[in-house]
Order: structure tokens, then C-alpha cells, then sequence
């Protein structure tokens, strides 16, 4: 059994990417991201990890530069957080067409502007389309299990898609958690070395990113798009192997206290455990509530978001970033889209809250839960929970 | 009745700087303010803040401000100045705004001679976010992402801005000053005077590095940190006027009609 210990979140991350036996990590600092990129400099500086660790001058470097180790084999690692975030955004899509297995953490965090460095989902969100495979953990042991899941994701063969693990700013990376780190033998069968398909080494010469006009290129986005619908199944195969191994089980879609509530909220990140509370006091007082945690955002799980949610009459969906001019938040509206060719499916509700690291509260829950149980909620609009008008 | 000698720039708000004791944007900030005043160009200045400790300046300058994102100010400035020619336009840039993520905008801006003025304070560290290596880190000098101190090697060299933009032609008036002892902020004033003077006469891309102490990063006192920039910082990147054209006039046109 693994020892349990107090670890600053962004630390305990860096720590579990150390385990995985990584060959290059290149990192740009920015708040509240930095300290994931510090410690892993001190675990190749103590010697702990041998691993290259490259202090770059962008992040626009950074992806770059593990793009480009990981094409020619090696295990690559990054993480960045907002305005980061934004700069790497160009290479994203480059990343996923060339089936490279990046693992990046992200620090959510505002996107300017205003100028904010506090969490919300806007960074993630417009890197939505980008082909990579997208999760979001609830607090630091899932960074840690999510961190190490992520690269044997990425590099298994039926795969080869760049992967992303979204770690709240500062409500997460900057909380001191009782983690537990798993055996690193243990860790070692789970994750043997990267075997790559392609690689680029004069012995065997191949093209990465090669040109590709109307005559392929409406095929080749096809088969990206087709990885990544098809990763779902190597997710699942991986959070198996897992829960056998190391005893905690992760899903795409998680619920909570969910059985035959009528009105079940669904949140991603680490808004679950708070809103957690507030179903537990709901119910205590009576109210048919339950509790819907998406894990995983890309690729969509369509089938399992319906199996859940059809069984309850109503929904409320919350966002943590605003699709302007949009139908609602962005996990709303693929939500929405998820039912809407079921019949007699629930109606559902969107509420955006917690901007810019405005504290969400268990009373912020029960509000917006009481305003959907007593009808007060417009269904044919969006509402900023708790916005000064 | 005694006379007031000493008060506080009108290019200043009332507001407390928030900058760690010792820090040298304080001083830097007051200059600016001070060389705005006496100039007499404040209803003409339009300021970019920068990522980075000075991203808050316009709660500071009491003059407009727009800010850039990070390493974009030279970009930003490039489109006031063209936009608005009358107006007196700086830049207020870290190391890792201007010498890393943002070193294309700025060499691009002073490689075409952009008539505007760029305040680079030089602190050998990523300030803000927790002191980080940058591009000017010391070789050998420790910080949160080079704990066993720079490395040639793994990290290259100190990146030396007044000596790599002085070989631009574009660029008009470039020095390299301090603000550790009281001598090296009169000269740092009278620095950043020639180069807003520079702008207002229409010669051209001026920039001024300011050495800059930063005791919290440094894990220096602050007099230990003044003490650091003559004994070491200042070996690394000599002080100087690196680049004076400002007795040339005006630039002509050299393309084909």
C-alpha cells in the first residue's frame, strides 16, 4: 500500500510525470502553472529523472520543441495554463495530424482579457477542435493517476494522439492534498517505454507534416478525427488496467448519488466535490437531486452522457467559460446536442459561473439548484450565476 | 514660507507602487513620470505596460495606457505610433517580455526604426512568476527552473539585447544604465530623457536597458542586490551608450520613388 502524504498539488504532478520515465520536457512558466515546470527542473537537476529539461523562450517553443523530440521517439512532456495556453494553439492541430503522443498538463486559467490569473475553463475551451484527447481531474490524486494514465493513453498504438490534463489554477494546483503516489515498479509494468510507429531517424527516413491539398486533405482529417472518436475504447482499456492495478476507477462520465434524481447537475473539474456537498444537503432535505461529473471532454462520450442523463426530467448544465453569442456554455451545448435526437429527452437548464476564479460555493449550488426545482430558471436562455448587472 | 522642492511627478497617480522593497521598476517608474513632466508631453504619451512585475503600470502613469500582451508592446506601439504620429508612444518591457517570448516583436520593431522608445529593465530573472531563468540569467546564477545555476550548455548564454539591437540600423539612440546608486539614477534619467527627446524630434527606435534590482529572486538584501549589480550583472552587460545616431537628423527614405 502506497503511504500517503501532503503534497501542494503542482508539485505532486511534476512528481508523477517523473515517474514515467520521461525523455525531454520543455517548459515556459506562467502563473499558476510555474511550479509543475519547476520541479521538474529540480527532479532532472537532483539527478532523479534523466530527462532533458529545456528552459525555452515561449510557449510557442515549448510545443514546438517536444513536437519535435517526440518525432523522433522520445516521451515528451509540457504544461501551461491561460494566455500559454493560447500560444501554443497554432501547434495544437499540428500535433494531432501528426499522431505525436504529447502529454501536456494544463493550469486552467482566464483567458485575457481582462487580465485574470485565476481558474476557469476559458483556456481549454477554443482548443476544443484541435484533435487531442481531453481530461479534467477533480483533485490531486486524479492529477497524479490522470498524469500517468495520460501517456500510456497517447503512445499506445491504436492511438498516437497528443493528450491534455486540465488541473483547475490554483483551486487545485496550488491546494496541499493528501495524495498517494503509486509504487514506481508498479508504475514501470504499467508503463513500459514509448514504442513508436514512425520516427525520424535517417535509418528509415520518414515525412512528418508533409503538404496535403483538396486531393487528401479532407481524408486525412477524417482519420484524425476518427482516432480520436476510436481513442474512447483505449481509455476505457487503460482506466481498467488501472483499477485492477492501483484500485481507484475513473469514467467518462461519473455520477454522484445520481439513481432516479429527477434533476441531476452536471459540472466538470474540480466544482464536483463542492457541488458534492450540496446534493448531499438537498437531499437530506427531501429535494430529488444527483450529481453528473464529465472526466472526459474529448473525445465527447456521446453514448455514456445519454445513458446517464435520460433518466432524469431535468438538467442543469454548468460552464466555467462563456461561448459568446454562443447557444449557453460550451459543455452545454455539446450536452444539448447529445440528446437532442432522443424523444422524450430531459430539458435542460445552463447557468455559467465561477469566471475568473469567482469562489463557487456549496450555497452557490443549492441557489441554482432551488431556482430550477422551484421553475424560476429560464430554460430558453443562459444565466451568469450571481453576475451584478 | 518654505519652498517646495521635492514632490511627486504629475505623470504619477497617487497610488502605492506594489514592487517588492528594493525593486528597481519603483525607480524606474518615477523616472519615466519625471522626463514625461519635464518634457512637457503628457497630454501626448500613450504607454504599454508589459507581462510581467510591471503589468500593473497604468495604475501608476497618469497617462494612457494600453496593455500588450506578452512580448507584443513594440507590436502595439508600432500601430499608435503609425496610427497616431503626434503622439509620444513607450514600451515598457521585462527580460522575458522582450528578450524571450516577445524578442521577434521587438527586434522587428527597432530593425524598422520604429520612432519610439522602449524601457527595458534587465533583472536577470523571471520576476513574477517566481524567478525563473531568462534569457539574461547570470551563467551559473541559480534560480526556481536552473536550481544547480545556468548552464551554458543546457541553457545557453546571457542574451545581450543592447548589444545585439545596437547592430540594427534602425535603431537610433540605445544605452545601457542602472539603478543601484544614486549617480546611476541620475544617468538613467538623463538616458531615458534623450530617449523620449529622441522620439520627439522624429529620429527614430531608441531603448534603454535599465539593470534592475530584484532582492526577492536574487534572495539578496537590498543593498546586497545594488552591491550584485556592480560586482557581477554589470561585467556580463556592460553599461554604456551602445548606439548614439541622434546628431544625424532625421532618417531619409532609401527605396526607389
Amino acid at each position: 500500500m502506497a503511504k500517503r502524504v501532503g503534497m501542494e498539488v503542482a508539485l505532486a504532478v511534476a512528481e508523477a510525470v517523473g515517474q514515467c520515465n520521461i525523455d525531454m520536457a520543455a517548459v515556459y512558466p506562467i502563473t499558476p502553472q510555474s511550479h509543475i515546470g519547476e520541479h521538474l527542473s529540480d527532479l532532472v537537476a537532483d539527478g532523479k529523472i534523466d530527462a532533458e529539461f529545456v528552459t525555452v523562450e515561449s510557449e510557442h517553443s515549448a510545443i514546438s520543441a517536444i513536437i519535435g523530440a517526440s518525432g523522433t521517439g522520445a516521451r515528451v512532456y509540457t504544461a501551461t495554463s491561460s494566455q500559454g495556453l493560447m500560444l501554443m494553439h497554432e501547434i495544437l492541430p499540428i500535433a494531432s495530424a501528426m499522431r505525436l503522443p504529447l502529454v501536456m498538463g494544463i493550469a486552467n486559467r482566464a483567458v485575457s482579457g481582462p487580465l485574470n490569473i485565476l481558474n476557469d475553463h476559458s483556456d481549454i475551451m477554443p482548443q476544443r477542435d484541435c484533435g487531442w484527447i481531453s481530461l479534467f481531474v477533480e483533485n490531486g490524486q486524479e492529477a497524479i493517476d490522470l498524469s500517468i494514465q495520460s501517456f500510456k493513453i497517447a503512445e499506445h498504438k491504436d492511438v498516437n494522439l497528443p493528450i491534455c490534463v486540465n488541473i483547475d489554477g490554483f483551486q487545485l494546483t496550488h491546494m496541499v492534498e493528501p495524495v498517494e503516489f503509486p509504487d514506481q515498479e508498479l508504475v514501470n509494468k504499467f508503463l513500459p517505454p514509448r514504442e513508436s510507429f514512425a520516427t525520424l531517424h535517417p535509418s528509415k527516413p520518414v515525412t512528418m507534416g508533409a503538404f496535403a491539398m483538396s486531393d487528401y486533405f479532407t481524408e486525412i482529417l477524417k482519420a484524425k478525427n476518427e482516432a480520436l472518436k476510436s481513442s474512447k475504447k483505449i481509455i476505457l482499456e487503460v482506466w481498467e488496467e488501472w483499477a485492477k492495478m492501483f484500485g481507484r476507477t475513473y469514467k467518462p462520465v461519473e455520477t454522484y448519488k445520481a439513481d432516479d434524481a429527477e434533476l441531476l447537475v452536471l459540472t466538470m473539474g474540480s466544482m464536483g466535490e463542492t457541488a458534492e456537498m450540496a446534493i448531499d444537503e438537498l437531499q437530506a432535505q427531501g429535494a430529488s437531486v444527483g450529481l453528473v461529473k464529465l472526466r472526459l471532454w474529448r473525445p465527447f462520450p456521446f453514448a455514456e452522457i445519454k445513458e446517464v442523463l435520460m433518466k432524469a426530467k431535468r438538467v442543469l448544465v454548468t460552464d466555467r467559460a462563456v461561448s459568446f453569442g454562443g447557444p449557453g456554455g460550451p459543455v452545454c451545448g455539446e450536452v444539448k446536442a447529445a440528446l437532442y435526437n432522443e424523444s422524450h429527452k430531459p430539458v435542460i437548464y445552463s447557468s455559467i459561473i465561477g469566471l475568473g476564479g469567482r469562489d463557487v460555493t456549496v450555497a452557490d449550488f443549492t441557489g441554482m439548484i432551488n431556482r430550477v426545482i422551484k421553475g424560476e430558471a429560464n430554460v430558453d436562455t443562459y444565466e451568469f450565476w450571481g453576475v451584478r448587472e | 514660507m518654505s519652498k517646495k522642492v521635492f514632490s511627486r511627478p504629475r505623470s504619477l497617480k497617487e497610488a502605492v507602487f506594489h514592487y517588492c522593497p528594493g525593486c528597481g521598476h519603483s525607480i524606474a517608474h518615477r523616472l519615466v513620470a519625471e522626463v514625461i513632466d519635464e518634457l512637457d508631453i503628457r497630454s501626448r504619451v500613450i504607454g504599454i505596460p508589459p507581462a510581467g512585475c510591471a503589468v500593473l503600470a497604468y495604475n501608476y502613469f497618469d497617462v494612457d495606457m494600453i496593455e500588450a500582451q506578452h512580448g507584443r508592446g513594440p507590436a502595439t506601439a508600432t500601430g499608435i505610433k503609425r496610427a497616431r504620429p503626434d503622439s509620444i508612444v513607450f514600451s515598457y518591457q521585462g527580460d522575458g517580455d522582450l528578450a524571450a517570448i516577445g524578442i521577434a516583436e521587438s527586434l522587428h520593431a527597432a530593425n524598422r526604426g520604429e520612432n519610439i522608445t522602449v524601457i527595458f529593465i534587465n533583472n536577470a530573472c523571471y520576476g513574477m512568476t517566481g524567478g525563473q531563468m531568462a534569457p539574461t540569467t547570470m551563467l551559473q546564477q541559480r534560480t526556481t527552473t536552473t536550481p544547480s545555476g545556468r548552464n551554458n550548455i543546457l541553457d545557453g548564454y546571457p542574451v545581450k539585447v543592447s548589444e545585439i539591437f545596437s547592430r540594427l540600423p534602425g535603431v537610433t539612440y540605445l544605452e545601457r544604465v542602472t539603478v543601484n546608486s544614486p549617480a546611476g539614477v541620475n544617468k538613467t534619467k538623463k538616458a531615458i530623457k534623450k530617449a523620449f527627446r529622441c522620439q520627439i524630434d522624429g529620429l527614430g527606435f531608441s531603448l534603454i536597458e535599465i539593470l534592475s534590482p530584484c532582492p526577492t529572486n536574487w534572495k539578496l538584501s537590498p543593498v546586497d542586490s545594488c552591491k550584485w549589480i556592480d560586482d557581477v550583472m554589470s561585467k556580463e552587460f556592460p553599461l554604456g551608450v551602445f548606439k548614439d545616431n541622434t546628431g544625424a537628423g532625421k532618417k531619409t527614405g532609401e527605396a526607389a520613388p
